[in-house]
């Protein structure tokens, strides 16, 4: 609940300087407003997983039962995949979803604070059947789950 | 000029539920027009939603979110009445911002 | 993977194969054909998979974006006369009230001496009332990626103001029993090259096209899950569609002519369909593949 958005600041500044990160995790930059210019280029621009993990400043994850990823098996259409993020991890300040064989893994990140449920919904488009995977951050640490969905094809009318 | 959102905000418990429906494209850029030509990417980049005067998520997206984005948050502490603020801006500079009471 | 990325519509679909992505073995396909009882059960497992995440889908479905947009075109001065909808469209419950006007067409309507289904009748508004012409609606009357036509805004607005309600065609009434009677012989016409009727795919049970299951429009149940879908917010795309484009795309999937539009022929169809329906609820605009 005492998350504050500088944890914003934190998580861009190390996914755009990459070495650099832990002078800025040092708390050098101020907490600035959401702006498109803010945008984690690295991250999102990234061509696969572990260049958008790196961006976002991820590069070493752990597998947790905490963090819950319903999407479907199988999903109806790959232009709208239902996604729900759900982290029981104590202190959760941010979650990133990402698909892996998407042409830009990265599909979206968010920071919480002032009571905040770390938890999200969002509809991702998918190219292919695919790992998706959820990213949360906790205390400065990051955790993942994934599942498989598959894509199909179906008929033309709807 | 870009599209009302919709908003959402009720109360089950003492967790608001922030449902949130956008109108924008969010053309990923990979895509090809009918005459072979690339259609350029359009798509949000940030969104922020604000609940009783306090920012409660700060979002970065990317191309891969569907077409008219949905997306739903839970914030605790909220109550009946308070005002939630969702705001996106996207890769061209496009912005909107809307507002609902929390039910 | 480029050109399909979402853009995916039919053709990727008859490239593609119903599990063309799948890694799966290369036996399957011929044991398939040998023993279609598998085919069967795997069309379940996805088909029930579908529907676990169908409330989820229905509860924040992007067609309220267009109601929206309908609803404030629908209160808004607009045309050559300068007059609401609102204030000039009776929908068969009164000038202007929306309310549950949508579960109760189509019906006849005297001032047109014409059975109108919701959109055909929206339409008779604008051009009647408003001073729109016809022929301009009738010349880009469906949505695509980049354009959305203003009667898909209102044809939204006024479902959506019937969600929660049952279906009411007003069967009774001769001139719409007739509808009803043109729209049952249209449905079984068995014409074209491929020697098709839309009741080849839509009048017996367990019918499907890849991973959809067709509905059985002959039953109360089966039509209702036709109209529930339309105006439908379709994924594919991400664009809003009518029940008008819907009728008139069966018809270009049977290669026949398609119908006019907004005119008797569809109104006659949408007749039989909704009409079939009667008593079942509609739960609002839809969302479909």
């Amino acid at each position: 609940m005492e998350m504050n958005v500088t944890r914003r600041t934190v998580l861009r500044g190390a996914g755009s300087l990459g070495a650099l990160s832990a002078l800025i995790m040092a708390g050098v930059l101020k907490p600035t407003a959401a702006y498109a210019a803010d945008w984690n280029k690295a991250a999102f621009e990234a061509k696969d997983t572990a260049g958008a993990l790196k961006g976002l400043g991820a590069a070493t994850t752990a597998d947790s039962n905490d963090l819950m990823l319903k999407v479907p098996d199988i999903a109806e259409n790959g232009a709208v995949v239902p996604v729900d993020v759900i982290s029981k991890i104590p202190n959760t300040s941010s979650i990133a979803i990402l698909v892996e064989k998407n042409p830009q893994p990265l599909c979206a990140q968010f920071d919480f604070a002032n009571g905040a449920v770390a938890e999200v919904s969002a509809r991702l488009k998918m190219g292919q059947t695919s790992l998706v995977k959820a990213i949360a951050k906790a205390d400065g640490k990051f955790y993942t789950a994934q599942k498989e969905v598959k894509v199909t094809v179906g008929g033309c009318g709807g | 000029m870009a599209d009302p959102m919709k908003i959402r905000a009720q109360m089950k418990g003492d967790v608001a539920e922030v449902r949130i429906l956008m109108g924008h494209a969010m053309e990923t850029g990979q895509r090809k027009d009918a005459a072979g030509k690339a259609i350029p990417a359009h798509f949000i980049q940030s969104m922020t939603v604000d609940v009783g005067g306090k920012r409660v998520v700060d979002g970065q997206i990317g191309t891969s979110v569907s077409r008219n984005p949905v997306f739903g948050f839970k914030v605790k502490g909220a109550k009946a009445g308070d005002k939630v603020v969702v705001s996106w801006v996207d890769n061209k500079g496009d912005k909107r911002t809307d507002e609902a009471a929390v039910a | 993977m480029k050109q399909n990325f979402i853009g995916a519509l039919c053709a990727v679909a008859v490239m593609g194969g119903a599990f063309a992505q799948t890694p799966k073995k290369p036996a399957a396909k011929p044991a398939a054909k040998m023993a279609p009882a598998p085919m069967v059960e795997e069309k379940d497992a996805a088909t029930l998979e579908f529907e676990k995440f169908r409330a989820e889908m229905e509860e924040s479905n992007p067609a309220e974006l267009f109601e929206m947009k309908g609803e404030e075109q629908w209160k808004t001065k607009r045309g050559p006369k300068n007059v609401s909808l609102a204030e000039s469209c009776d929908l068969g419950q009164g000038v202007g009230k929306v309310e549950g006007a949508y579960v109760k067409m189509p019906r006849y309507f005297a001032d047109a001496d014409a059975v109108m289904d919701a959109e055909r009748r929206i339409v008779w508004c604008m051009v009647e009332k408003q001073g729109f012409k016809f022929d301009e609606i009738a010349a880009k009357p469906f949505a695509n990626a980049n354009f959305t036509p203003d009667i898909t805004n209102l044809v939204t607005y006024v479902a959506g103001h019937s969600r929660n309600m049952k279906i009411a065609v007003p069967l009774k009434d001769p001139k719409v029993r007739e509808a009803y009677e043109t729209g049952k012989a249209m449905a079984a016409y068995r014409a074209g090259p491929y020697d098709f009727s839309c009741n080849t795919c839509h009048g017996s049970d367990g019918k499907r096209i890849r991973m959809q299951n067709l509905p059985n429009l002959s039953t109360a149940a089966g039509a209702m899950k036709g109209v529930q879908g339309w105006p439908g917010y379709r994924m594919t795309g991400g664009v809003m569609l009518t029940h008008q484009w819907r009728m008139g795309d069966c018809f270009r999937q049977q290669r026949f002519p398609q119908p006019k539009y907004a005119s008797d022929a569809i109104a006659y169809l949408l007749t039989y369909m909704i009409g079939n329906a009667n008593g079942q609820v509609y739960k609002g605009p839809g969302i479909k593949r």
